[in-house]
């Protein structure tokens, strides 16, 4: 047996399940922490930061899931929905934390801040993006659209990877390092599909001519 | 030189150290808005009843720690903790101040001199950042038209450039040329130098400046954004051409040279219109950001019939 090969034997034991417990964890205590005035000069900034950051980075983990698998052999495609789903509780939370304490629920503000700045719509689309994903992370849905379907649907983490990276490298002064690196890991992750993809497509005609 | 004021009583030796160093938790153990007010009677009112400055605010001062910890000083990095971090690294001593450009007195000033005889005040200014946050701080400084004066600008200078120090091996932000171009530099226009609110700081809550906080010597517009505000400045060149300014340099659509603030005129990114009040807690209500940061009547004249929409 090859060394993915147990590697992945390994992973079938383990179950996906404890993600959406230990998951929500960070977020949960940051929200402590800022509660208890411990998150610094500015708790609000700190807490809506750490939320968005979180989000993006478990964001980048479900796009990560395929091309470890293709490069290595090593699945970790099982617990892919749970990373999600918790990537999609850290965005909730981070726009609520927005909404309710930085906008104080001002919505006509809320509304011009939505349609004026583009970091903010790009956000929002992200965000949008992230909802029919969400409500479509479960067998039920999977077997009830066709895998086919399922699957074109959830490209839409593209959309939100892509959002989501944008969204931070717009609201930061000059070319910070941290958003700099989303954005190339989040680039580098859809050129390696749009690589395969064009591989793909390349071999079906050779099929098709052959 | 006669000072206008001169106190040789530090704020240590009415307020404990340990009081004004985190008056926040010190406030939430107290936990009553009465006892916040007598606090800060005490930290302002008995240490500089003689010494107030007519242009300091009354409003409740941002604790030492927020100010101290919660820093842009791009020179240490680009977090808000980076400066507090990593500043000790700088070396403040000794330090001196090029004069030079249209000055009649061109030299090297250095600290002590130009500390010697500069009228010391406490001026409790509002800090406006414009990424929509604000402070209230109780710098020590004196006027920059002090300064100036001393070294006598040339009828034809029209403006003043300032430069912050270059020291990679002490600054760390300054090893990377991706973020900004170094030295830092800001300018004023000679008239905006020397209105009265324009101060060089030296101190903060009555000590020293500590390094993030731009040691040993600063400028502080506080009607401009905090980014005007140069700090550990090095160079003060006086010039009759609008001085290249870094951020500016950086993106000439989004920072301007006179960069005051101006609710009316947002960001291209973002509203200038509320800000937050850095340390007043989670659930603290936006503010509304006052034109000129509230400095209206000593500086709107400064740009009578310009339009700041266009002059941003």
């Amino acid at each position: 047996m090859s060394v993915p090969q147990k590697i992945n034997g390994v992973l079938r034991k383990i179950p996906s399940w404890p993600i959406y417990i230990l998951g929500p964890i960070p977020g949960i205590w940051v929200f402590w922490l800022a509660l208890q005035d411990r998150l610094g000069a500015d708790p609000l900034q700190a807490l809506e930061h750490s939320l968005g950051e979180r989000g993006l980075q478990l964001l980048v983990l479900t796009l990560l899931v395929t091309p470890v698998r293709r490069l290595t052999g090593v699945s970790f495609l099982k617990f892919r929905r749970a990373i999600g789903l918790v990537a999609f509780f850290y965005v909730v939370a981070h726009l609520l934390t927005w909404i309710v304490l930085d906008r104080q629920l001002d919505l006509a503000d809320i509304w011009r801040e939505i349609v004026k700045r583009p970091y903010i719509t790009i956000g929002m689309a992200g965000f949008l993006a992230m909802v029919p994903l969400a409500v479509t992370s479960n067998n039920l849905s999977v077997r009830k659209m066709g895998a086919a379907a399922w699957t074109r649907l959830h490209r839409l983490a593209y959309v939100a990877a892509v959002a989501g990276a944008a969204h931070y490298l717009l609201l930061v002064k000059s070319w910070p390092t941290e958003p700099i690196v989303y954005a190339l890991v989040v680039v580098a992750l859809l050129m390696i599909r749009a690589w395969w993809a064009a591989q793909r497509r390349i071999a079906r005609r050779a099929r098709r001519a052959a | 030189m006669k000072s206008r004021f001169e106190n040789d009583m530090g704020y240590s030796e009415v307020t404990p150290k340990s009081v004004w160093l985190n008056r926040r938790d010190l406030l939430k153990s107290a936990g009553g808005a009465t006892i916040a007010a007598s606090i800060a009677g005490l930290a302002n009112g008995a240490t500089f009843e003689a010494s107030k400055s007519i242009y300091s605010t009354d409003e409740e001062l941002n604790d030492f720690e927020d100010i101290t910890s919660y820093n842009n000083f791009y020179e240490f990095g680009t977090g808000k903790g980076d400066p507090a971090r990593y500043a000790g690294e700088l070396t403040t001593e000794p330090w001196s101040v090029v004069i030079d450009g249209m000055v009649e007195n061109p030299g090297t000033y250095s600290y002590e001199d130009i500390l010697s005889g500069a009228a010391l005040e406490e001026r409790i200014y509002r800090l406006r950042c414009v990424e929509a946050w604000s402070m209230v701080i109780p710098w020590i400084g004196f006027e920059l038209g002090h300064l100036l004066k001393r070294a006598v600008p040339e009828p034809s200078a029209k403006f003043v450039a300032f430069e912050t120090l270059v020291r990679p091996e002490e600054m760390r932000g300054q090893r990377s040329r991706f973020l900004l171009e170094w030295p830092y530099r800001e300018g004023l226009r000679l008239d905006e130098a020397m209105n009265p609110l324009t101060i060089l700081a030296v101190g903060l809550y009555g000590e020293e400046l500590p390094n993030q906080n731009g040691a040993p010597i600063r400028l502080v517009v506080p009607w401009k954004y905090g980014f005007k505000s140069i700090k550990s400045i090095v160079r003060i060149t006086l010039t009759d051409f609008q001085p290249p300014t870094t951020w500016n340099m950086q993106a000439p659509g989004e920072y301007g040279f006179y960069s005051n603030v101006n609710p009316l005129v947002d960001h291209p990114r973002w509203s200038q219109a509320t800000e937050r009040r850095v340390g007043s807690g989670l659930f603290a209500r936006r503010m509304e950001t006052q034109m000129f940061n509230g400095y209206e009547e000593y500086v709107a004249g400064l740009y009578e019939g310009m339009d700041l929409s266009t002059n941003y």
